[in-house]
């Protein structure tokens, strides 16, 4: 197994290690390819983000409030 | 010590951001329905189990949480879940990269992260992403990361693989990516956010 990895696995092991352990060996993996990627450090910060605001709408809920015409306004 | 008129109201007041939240999950009005009014039951006959170190917002959404997992299970048995209509994407995640493996073009920086978590309006976009999820794709994506339950579990609940899991979830990271991108960072960074 190389230690060297491309973006395309470093970005799967990116969200994978949002839901299970890595390896050690995939660990170091991901830290040699984040050294020297720009792209995929940026990726990195995204999903630790989108994990962050997941959390925070998990336990405060949604609002409430009487703004629903924007939301589903938007959707459409 | 509220009274029991200021929580009957406080819990209706509550109701349509519980009701949206279940929906997400859930994609089938009734059940959301039935799982908010359980949910509102619940408080009404313990009002005393608010102990108010929370507020009530996240007290309720914890129950609703219960009561969602138990609507899952029950739509489970009606109508079993299938994730294949989402598995022929997979340019989804091809489109990122060329040949050789490498990243195409460069993402955008997101900004201030501690200072968007504090906006509602993000929320507002997020909300909309996650309601532009293939349903099945959301409703796998939300068992993670709102009722936030670990992945054996999912995979039990839903019958998939973890192999097959971790890659609904990488997609539906990447969809949510993608959205908040062009719906919240991209108008952030050129200015344009009200």
């Amino acid at each position: 197994m190389s230690v060297f990895i491309v973006c395309k696995q470093a970005h799967q092991l990116i969200s994978e290690g949002l839901d299970r352990p890595l390896s050690l060996p995939e660990r170091t993996q991901l830290k040699m390819h984040l050294a020297i990627c720009r792209a995929c450090t940026g990726f990195d910060g995204q999903m630790s983000f989108l994990r962050k605001a997941m959390k925070k709408t998990a336990s405060e809920g949604l609002p409430s409030e009487a703004d629903n015409t924007g939301i589903e306004g938007r959707a459409k | 010590m509220t009274s029991i008129t200021d929580l009957h109201q406080q819990l209706e007041n509550l109701r349509p951001g519980l009701y949206r939240f279940a929906q997400l999950q859930l994609r089938n009005e009734c059940a959301a329905e039935d799982a908010v009014q359980e949910t509102l039951l619940a408080v009404l006959e313990k009002p005393d189990s608010f102990a108010g170190n929370s507020s009530l917002r996240t007290y309720v959404t914890g129950i609703l949480k219960f009561k969602i997992i138990d609507h899952l299970r029950s739509l489970k048995k009606e109508k079993p879940l299938e994730i294949k209509d989402d598995e022929s994407e997979d340019d989804l995640i091809d489109s990122l990269f060329n040949a050789n493996g490498h990243v195409i073009g460069t993402p955008t920086v997101w900004g201030a992260p501690e200072a968007t978590l504090q906006e509602k309006d993000f929320f507002r976009v997020l909300e909309v992403c996650l309601e532009n999820l293939p349903a099945k794709t959301a409703r796998v994506f939300m068992m993670r990361e709102w009722l936030e339950l670990e992945t054996e579990e999912i995979c039990k609940e839903l019958d998939l693989s973890t192999s097959n899991l971790w890659v609904v979830l990488y997609r539906a990271r990447l969809r949510l990516r993608e959205c908040l991108d062009l719906n919240w960072f991209g108008k952030v960074s050129s200015g344009e956010k009200i």
